[in-house]
């Protein structure tokens, strides 16, 4: 073990920028990550990739920049999504449709133009391996504009993930929150993709927010242990792939093996601990409620009282 | 012409397969529109996309894993996932996991140097012009099993999906049953992949079902409605792909897809621009408002 | 109300339930008898919905025994019609209100059925006696909350039950709404000599129809007519603290006093 860290040391400049980037990945996807499975919009994570994908292989046709056509089409779909609103049922079958077209529309081009392979694999896998330190700058920045815009959303976006009509009678913009949310989570996952692949991307928006939701009680010390999963998954991860085994097997299998393996255990005891918060609550609310009851029913009678007086 | 074309037995292969796979898929996908349980749908198609690259590396028949790593993972869904329509999470932790280790089969298969790159993306985009008597015997049996199990469950299935809640008091098994439909899912979706691909078997589990419940409310019309939908696109994209459009001939995938996309959206268009009218609610029969207001009066 | 002959519907005899370390019941003993109509009264989380569980044998008493049309509790049976307290149906479920009806009388048969007249005859026979008829074939989706609940109950009356409960049918309805499902449970308990457990959270507008009322606080449950249960010292023994209840304008209000 010790000789491992000692090697994971000698590693360390080359890794830096793996390390840097996928750093920076782990956090805004931990973040974004939260409010997309507080939301339900765990398809969504899923399906945008692909119809990024779908882009960039136009683009690729075109003769563009395959970013450009990643960056527009993932764009347009997260969009799309926000825009479809909070019924949950309608909406993940349009997500499915839509991926579907994406997907064939990505087989046509992919039909017509041959050279294909190595974007293919870049987006399916990504390339942290080997990225240099101009992309760790464009994530970096990308990532900071991201996050800040999350922060100042903050409040609201929590508000109107938890109870969207009370939020919306305070006269929270819901509808236009959801848009502007989903524009910065297909941002987040275009500017992703490139690095670490859309598999990992999934893999780092839903795994370390799944497994705090089910420990953390209170929405922002979840954030904050899912941020903390992402990066030792992370971490982990890349030590995992490059120390033990030489970088012959692929990041995002390690981060996946660790980020499930760490769910499964606390999915299946959590309801041990969360049972015991909630039926706290529940004893409070019982008591609360009665209380209510009586009060409620004592309005009515001074009410009734009053009239009665005024006879 | 296409009549023609029949004579040919790949062509001919293709429609037979295609029509199996489609049927199948839109009967099932009925309820997986109904119980919302698209994502499921998805998401075991590309595990056992996942499970196919790996039985492909233990020199055991793509089916075979397929099939091993759909059903294991619908029975973890299953078990974990509490309410119906709240297993995103579940859903997503099994596909990223299954992912990973599709991934890392995929790099063992490129690092042995196997030929066989072009099979993955076979899986992924099917290979319906390539489909064997072997392919189509499987998928008629598969089919013929799911379709029967899935009529048997018909009224159970329905009721536990609308209403668990009065379905659990009559006796009907709604968490059981959850966790047979997803095996049977799991089942659906491995039949179809060998022969149309990841991409379109989706589609058609979803696109058919969907179009139709925009269309009729009633239960076995939906059904059928869904199947024809789902042939329509079939047959459609086939002959699209071997006619072919504007002098290309594009991939029978596409055709299919794009059909059936189409199809959905324009449905829904269509219904929100009032064009298809739900059906009618006619105003309480005369005695009864007479009753009311004599009761008022 | 005259005292009936037959075995009663409901029997319990001091039934202890404790769930997660919580006592929900406490030594409860009742019985109910055919063509009884009775309201469940209590504070929320005191235990009615256990109640109605127990009945349809989703959860077994820790202690004590049950009998429900002579048998012990089990699930799936057809003489208890159940409407549950919601339902959460998508607006564009793609269902008509006849077809959801229908779930009652066969839903849980195995196989997919086939439309039958003696079938269709029965449901538009339910449809009728809930009045539902006018929007049998509206998508079940788009009614209103007091449609929905005709439906339930609909649903319920279609295996010709012996014994009805619902779990506050009144609760997100308008007082004419409200009054419209009394009159309509009403009419079915008396018509068709069923005995109705009806989970309320005011028993108010329900005085006029109900025969006795179950009232559940603290774990502990007291049955009788209204006059006797809500009354000052009934329900201070049952809370365990002082309560008072107040007559006013023929309307009962049960207020608390300081903890």
């Amino acid at each position: 073990m010790l000789q491992a860290f000692q090697e994971f040391w000698l590693y360390f400049p080359l890794l830096q920028n793996t390390l840097l980037a996928g750093s920076i990945i782990a956090i805004v996807a931990a973040l974004m990550g939260y409010f997309l499975i507080m939301r339900g919009l765990t398809f969504a994570g899923h399906a945008l990739p692909y119809v990024g994908f779908a882009g960039a292989a136009g683009a690729v046709l075109l003769g563009i920049d395959p970013v450009f056509g990643l960056f527009a089409f993932t764009l347009a779909g997260g969009v799309g999504i926000g825009f479809l609103g909070k019924e949950a049922h309608a909406r993940d079958i349009t997500i499915g449709i839509l991926m579907t077209f994406a997907l064939g529309l990505g087989l046509m081009f992919f039909a017509l133009y041959s050279g294909y392979a190595e974007l293919v694999y870049s987006y399916l896998f990504g390339t942290i391996l080997g990225i240099s330190q101009q992309d760790v700058l464009v994530t970096a920045v990308c990532s900071l504009i991201a996050v800040a815009a999350l922060i100042v959303m903050f409040r609201p976006l929590l508000f109107s993930t938890m109870d969207p009509i009370v939020a919306s009678s305070r006269g929270i913009p819901v509808y236009a929150l959801s848009i502007i949310f989903m524009a910065l989570v297909a941002i987040a996952v275009a500017m992703s993709i490139q690095i670490v692949g859309t598999l990992l991307v999934f893999t780092l928006l839903v795994g370390p927010a799944a497994t705090a939701i089910r420990i953390a009680n209170r929405p922002l010390w979840a954030i904050i242990l899912a941020v903390f999963l992402g990066l030792l998954y992370t971490w982990l991860g890349i030590f995992l792939a490059v120390v033990l085994f030489n970088g012959t097997l692929p990041v995002s299998f390690f981060i996946a093996t660790i980020s499930f393996s760490v769910y499964l255990p606390i999915r299946l005891l959590s309801p041990l601990w969360i049972g015991r918060g909630i039926r706290r609550q529940r004893n409070q609310e019982q008591q609360v409620e009665i209380e209510f009851e009586h009060l409620k029913a004592r309005e009515c009678v001074a009410v009734e009282v009053k009239q009665e007086s005024f006879k | 012409m296409l009549v023609d074309l029949l004579h040919e037995s790949i062509i001919r292969n293709a429609f037979i397969a295609g029509t199996i796979v489609a049927i199948v898929a839109a009967y099932v996908g009925y309820f997986v529109v109904l119980r919302s349980q698209s994502f499921a749908g998805e998401a075991l198609t590309d595990i056992g996309f996942a499970g196919a690259t790996g039985a492909a590396i233990f020199g055991v028949s793509s089916l075979v894993g397929m099939l091993l790593f759909a059903l294991l993972s619908a029975l973890g869904i299953g078990a974990l996932g509490e309410r119906m329509r709240g297993r995103d999470i579940e859903i997503g932790m099994f596909l990223s996991f299954a992912l990973g280790i599709g991934v890392l089969f995929l790099s063992i298969y490129t690092a042995t140097g196997s030929a066989h790159s072009s099979s993955g993306l076979n899986i992924l985009f099917g290979s319906i012009l390539s489909v064997t008597t072997t392919d189509i015997q499987l998928s008629l049996i598969f089919g013929i099993i799911i379709i029967i199990v899935t009529t048997f469950l018909f009224r159970p299935l329905l009721f536990a999906s609308i209403d668990p809640e009065v379905a659990q008091t009559r006796g009907i098994p709604v968490r059981t049953l959850s966790i047979v439909f997803l095996l049977l899912l799991a089942a659906t979706v491995t039949e179809s992949v060998l022969v149309i691909g990841v991409l379109l078997v989706f589609a058609l589990l979803i696109a058919p079902a969907a179009t139709a419940a925009l269309l009729t409310h009633r239960p076995r019309t939906t059904v059928l409605v869904s199947i024809m939908l789902s042939l329509l696109f079939t047959w459609g994209g086939l002959s699209l792909a071997f006619i072919g459009t504007f002098g290309e001939h594009l991939p029978v995938s596409f055709y299919i897809s794009a059909l059936a996309s189409i199809a959905y959206f324009i449905a829904v268009i269509a219904r929100r621009a009032h064009l298809l009218q739900p059906p009618r609610r006619t105003t309480a029969p005369v005695t009864t408002r007479v009753a009311t207001m004599n009761r008022k009066a | 109300m005259a005292q009936r002959q037959e075995t009663p519907v409901i029997t319990l005899d001091h039934i202890d339930v404790r769930l997660g370390g919580r006592t929900i019941l406490d030594d409860v003993s009742l019985t109910v008898h055919a063509g009884e109509f009775i309201a469940i009264l209590g504070p929320n989380g005191a235990g009615k919905s256990t109640l109605l569980k127990l009945l349809l044998g989703l959860i077994k008493p820790t202690a004590g025994t049950i009998q429900v049309l002579g048998r012990a509790p089990r699930r799936g049976n057809v003489d208890i019609g159940y409407a549950p307290q919601h339902r959460e149906l998508e607006a564009d479920l793609a269902l008509r209100a006849r077809d959801v009806v229908g779930f009652g009388l066969d839903g849980h048969h195995w196989g997919p059925g086939w439309p039958n007249r003696k079938r269709t005859a029965l449901i538009e026979q339910a449809l009728q006696e809930v009045d539902a008829l006018h929007f049998a074939d509206a998508p079940v989706g788009q009614l209103s909350g007091g449609e929905q609940q005709r439906l339930l109950i609909a649903q319920a009356l279609l295996t010709n039950p012996r014994l009805l409960l619902m779990d506050e049918p009144l609760s997100n309805l308008d007082i004419s709404r409200a009054q419209e499902i009394i009159t309509l449970v009403n009419g079915v308990c008396r018509t068709r000599n069923v005995a109705v457990l009806l989970v309320a959270h005011d028993v108010n507008p329900l005085l006029n129809a109900i025969d006795r009322v179950i009232y559940v606080a603290n774990g502990h449950c007291a049955i009788g007519a209204p006059t006797e249960i809500i009354t000052s010292n009934t329900l201070s023994k049952l809370y365990g603290s002082p309560v008072e209840v107040v007559n006013a304008m023929g309307r009962m209000f049960v207020v608390g006093a300081e903890t």
